[in-house]
């Protein structure tokens, strides 16, 4: 550190004041910490064998925390250079992790390793500072070659398509029949539900920016439609269409819940930002607990099971004679339904985004794009701002109604468990930390926020520092609201904040993006 | 655009109606009354100008025009059709446009964009020919085309305002404080720009200035307006050298 400061000294006169400084941001923020983490770290209380409550201090923690706040405050105030930065603090929270071992279980083999790679990023860290302050570079990609990486981004959305359209077989090729299910379903599908609940609700909040809460409400709608047409109509009315139950019922589900789409927009229309975010909260929580208590209607809490699953345009994925397996001359595995469900959500997922893509080129969507930025402007320019927004809405929950299909069928069985705030939470968290009105950052959130939680219930390894009780998915939500304040304090505006333009004069041309303000990109 | 108008040309008034008329409009924000009772006309070919200190209601006037908020008495109407209980957007469509006070150009979109929501009411029609005028106009724009509104200047904010309010090649434009903010010489092209559609084609124009000098120079007419109501109202030369209006308006003021 001293070599540091010494090299630095020029360019940074005030070294010592900046030193004393960082020390004491460091100190107040590991305070805080202390104060936050005391009541919820340091004492645990368990039930001992006489049924007694007993309380278990943690101090070790709670000193663990506050001095991983404290390295992490000190180093940001500290240091200018962003690489610097990232190396010392993984490399000292790598440090503290090999600590939290020898301390929770013993110093051995393991904690070595840890303590070795933290040392590691610790130097590697400290190198690079030395490099930026003699040779004054800023970066390890030289601008030639940054040049060239963005010169390629634009190949990343056709590699990332073709990537999701090949995926069931790259992990089929790699996981074997039997490992690819978790995958490809657990991952996969499960991803790919919230991209399309993402895009979908993109329309609403991204495109329009009609702050919903309650999105939820059409993805129940799409669902339970489909459950009860399934379950209830079909078999006593056309019984013969049995085996095209989900295709008729796609479209269905979507008209009915961009019916009750238009229903909820009416009455909100006159309201904007947070009280409208608070009716279509409510709206939810209606719809939920009409499921719940109509009982006659949706069975209630116990749900609606033995929902029929898709067929192949016809054809059951059953072991049957007429099963797919069998037309298909193939030995019957669950896995062929897996893969055609993917695809399935694949294609609903690509309809929303071309639909989206397609409908911001038009007058409608350019119109729900001005009413997001200026409602004053957009009426006074004639544009009907009443339709602007039910449209918004009913396209929105359209899309929400297709996903809520899907999910029943996918499911086979539905309750109103599936339907809660969180899930809506989880949509508009997706939505917005993609920064609202991209695809793209639609994507990167779902795959980041989804498939980061399903993550958690492989890393077992953890245990390995943590010791053996420790369960990573537990810590779901706290790593959830971590990297929600950690996006938002780096990237303001979501992770993709530019605003890809729809019209051009003549020929396209790049927009700078570097030249906005915050909240005018 | 050099020439400079010395004389303010007879405007052309209508075969008997004016285009614009406001017939004792009272306007009220909750029980609070903004507007008392006001009466004006804008003529076809006019510009006219309403001028008045900070709070006397001008902004107030314009939106009661447009139908937000909506005149609690009186009546308006455009081109004969009365226009004080239509929607802000069925007004719009009746060919009225607003550079609207703050000029609300759409700050993620580019200007070019703002300039297709302009012409969203007529369908696009004439569009590109009308995107061609606007840079004739406002040579600025062409420059700045594919930047988005929120980056451009106070100045070229305003020019991409009134150039979207074009596009829907109004009847009547109305016109609030386009010089707010902006440095003299801005303010000089702006009114300009003006004067020459006025002059080239005709285009009617009501414009709410707090920029006295300038805008009784640009008008034909003008009205003066005090807490609400309208205290004065005259030729745009005739008002400028009213002692009155000097003293209120232009003495100390900047020219």
């Amino acid at each position: 550190m001293a070599a540091t400061l010494d090299a630095s000294a020029p360019a940074r006169p005030a070294a010592g004041a900046l030193l004393t400084r960082a020390v004491r941001e460091g100190g107040f923020a590991a305070l805080v910490t202390l104060g936050l983490s005391f009541p919820i770290l340091a004492l645990r209380t368990e039930q001992n064998m006489a049924n007694e409550l007993v309380l278990i201090p943690r101090w070790s923690w709670v000193a663990l925390l506050c001095i991983a706040v404290f390295i992490a405050r000190f180093v940001q105030v500290f240091f200018v250079n962003k690489l610097t930065k990232t190396l010392l603090i993984l490399g000292c929270f790598t440090l503290l992790g090999g600590l939290g071992r020898a301390v929770n279980a013993a110093f051995d083999s393991f904690a070595a390793i840890v303590f070795s790679v933290g040392a590691l990023l610790l130097v590697l860290g400290l190198l690079w500072e030395r490099r930026v302050e003699t040779a004054g570079v800023s970066s390890p990609v030289s601008p030639a070659t940054r040049a060239r990486l963005s010169a390629l981004t634009r190949y990343a959305g056709p590699v990332a398509l073709g990537f999701i359209a090949a995926y069931p077989m790259i992990t089929l090729a790699l996981a074997g029949q039997g490992g690819s299910i978790k995958w490809i379903d657990n991952f996969g599908i499960q991803i790919l539900i919230y991209i399309m609940l993402g895009w979908g609700l993109n329309i609403v909040v991204g495109l329009a920016g009609l702050l919903d809460l309650g999105y939820v409400a059409f993805y129940a709608v799409g669902a339970y439609s489909y459950a009860l047409i399934a379950t209830k109509v079909i078999p006593e009315t056309f019984p013969a269409l049995g085996v095209w139950a989900f295709w008729v019922c796609l479209p269905i589900s979507g008209l009915l819940a961009a019916l009750w789409g238009i229903i909820l927009g009416f009455p909100v229309l006159r309201l904007r930002g947070d009280y409208l975010a608070i009716v279509t909260l409510a709206f939810g929580e209606i719809i939920r607990l009409v499921l719940i208590n109509w009982v006659d209607f949706s069975n209630g809490y116990a749900g609606i099971s033995t929902i029929p699953r898709p067929s192949f345009f016809g054809i059951p994925f059953t072991a049957a004679d007429n099963g797919f397996a069998a037309v298909f001359g193939l030995e019957f595995s669950p896995i062929y339904r897996t893969i055609f469900l993917y695809y399935v959500i694949f294609a609903l997922a690509l309809l929303t985004a071309y639909v989206t893509l397609r409908l911001r080129r038009l007058p409608v969507g350019r119109a729900w794009e001005a009413l997001r930025e200026d409602e004053i402007a957009c009426r006074s320019l004639g544009i009907n701002t009443t339709n602007t927004k039910l449209t918004a809405f009913a396209l929105g929950a359209m899309f929400g109604g297709f996903a809520g299909c899907f999910f029943a069928a996918r499911q086979g069985f539905i309750s109103p468990e599936s339907f809660t705030f969180i899930e809506s939470a989880q949509v508009l968290a997706i939505v917005v930390l993609g920064g609202a009105g991209s695809l793209v950052g639609v994507v990167i959130s779902s795959i980041a926020l989804v498939g980061g939680f399903e993550i958690l219930r492989e890393l077992d390894f953890l245990k390995q520092v943590f010791g053996e009780n420790f369960d990573p998915t537990q810590y779901r939500t706290l790593l959830f609201g971590l990297a929600m304040v950690l996006i938002m304090l780096w990237k303001p505006r979501g992770l993709v904040s530019t605003r890809e333009p729809t019209a051009f004069l003549k020929e396209r041309k790049s927009v700078s993006s570097s030249l906005m303000k915050e909240g005018h990109g | 655009m050099s020439v400079r108008v010395t004389e303010a040309p007879a405007p052309v008034v209508g075969a008997g109606q004016p285009l614009l008329s406001v017939r004792g409009v009272k306007t009220y924000y909750g029980n609070i009354i903004a507007l008392k009772g006001v009466d004006l006309d804008v003529n076809q070919g006019e510009i006219v100008t309403l001028i008045g200190a900070n709070g006397a209601g001008k902004s107030t006037l314009m939106m009661t025009i447009f139908g937000s908020p909506r005149a609690r008495e009186g009546r308006i109407t455009f081109a004969g059709t009365d226009i004080t209980q239509l929607p802000t957007h069925e007004i719009a469509r009746l060919r009225i446009s607003q550079s609207p006070e703050g000029r609300r150009v759409f700050p993620r979109m580019t200007v070019y964009e703002n300039l297709q929501m302009g012409a969203a009411i007529n369908d696009f029609a004439h569009f590109d020919e009308d995107v061609e005028r606007m840079f004739a106009l406002f040579p600025r724009l062409k420059e700045r085309i594919g930047q988005r509104g929120g980056t451009l200047s106070g100045g070229e904010q305003q020019m991409l305002a009134i150039a979207r309010a074009l596009m829907a090649r109004p009847k009547l434009l109305l016109l609030d404080e386009p010089s707010l903010g902006l440095a003299p010489l801005i303010v000089k092209q702006i009114f300009d720009a003006i004067r020459e559609l006025n002059r080239k084609e005709g285009l009617t124009v009501f414009l709410v200035e707090q920029n006295a000098y300038h805008a009784l120079k640009l008008a034909h007419r003008g009205y003066v307006m005090v807490n609400g109501v309208i205290t004065m109202s005259g030729g745009g030369r005739e008002l400028l050298a009213d002692p009155q209006v000097r003293a209120a308006y232009l003495e100390g003021g900047h020219h």
